[in-house]
């Protein structure tokens, strides 16, 4: 399979560009209709926070096998400034920007595993990942 | 890209048929009050059979157009979104309240004419 692994961030149409190829990246490996759009939205809102928040960074994917199943997984990775305090992000509600991002909370809830690692100062790295059901 | 937005005599009606950035999102909010502005337009029609994915900003813009038209005397109604976007917006924990909605572009326009008309 022709695989293009990321979709580089760094001016506001790459957020389409990254929501484009997640979903038919989806598509290919067999997700619904609903799980497409989900997926779709979860890489938007992540490489949204990458452009407004550390101007550049990446998407990428990864297809992931296992004995019982196959998933997609999505890394947002940056070297932006970082988050200090990543219990407060997590909170529903929690913003920066005055509202235009729905937060990390919401694509947690849209994905199956989420993982975030983030130093001050350094950057972040979000991990997360749907599973075929 | 410019999103037509097309008059029938004092409606106003748009089908959004491509994936939005952020930029056409924010000229389309523009687009629409002007011609509100010039048209006189009392209703319109925001169609979404079309789109796939509706994300933050773009909910942000949608409802904000929503009470921009509304501020201007013209009220709005969003009209046949997927089953899939309704899904994901609630899980997103995006609820778009105060938006009037219908389920395709014939009931939006019934549902203007009610309120307009009586």
């Amino acid at each position: 399979m022709d695989f293009k692994p990321c979709v580089n961030i760094n001016k506001e149409l790459d957020i389409v560009g990254a929501r484009q190829l997640g979903r038919t990246r989806a598509k290919e490996l067999g997700f619904g209709t609903v799980d497409q759009a989900r997926i779709a939205t979860a890489i938007s809102e992540l490489a949204r926070n990458i452009y407004l928040y550390a101007g550049k960074g990446k998407v990428c994917f990864e297809v992931i096998d296992q004995l019982d199943k196959q998933g997609l997984k999505v890394v947002a990775s940056d070297e932006g400034p970082g988050i200090r305090d990543i219990s407060q992000v997590m909170q529903d509600g929690y913003s920066t920007s005055g509202g235009l991002g729905a937060g990390l909370p919401g694509v947690k809830r849209l994905m199956d595993h989420f993982e975030i690692h983030s130093e001050w100062g350094k950057g972040t790295e979000i991990q997360a990942i749907k599973w075929v059901r | 890209m410019r999103i037509p937005i097309l008059k029938l005599h004092n409606y106003l009606l748009i089908s959004i048929q491509i994936d939005l950035d952020d930029q056409s999102a924010i000229e389309f909010q523009e687009d629409l009050l002007n011609k509100i502005h010039k048209s006189g337009a009392t209703g319109v029609v925001i169609d979404l059979t079309s789109v796939d994915i509706i994300d933050s900003f773009i909910a942000k813009v949608l409802g904000d157009v929503v009470t921009m038209s509304d501020l201007m005397g013209a009220r709005v109604v969003l009209t046949g979104i997927q089953p899939a976007v309704a899904m994901t917006l609630i899980e997103l924990g995006i609820h778009m309240q105060d938006v009037q909605t219908a389920l395709d572009l014939e009931q939006g326009l019934i549902k203007l004419r009610q309120e307009l008309e009586g």
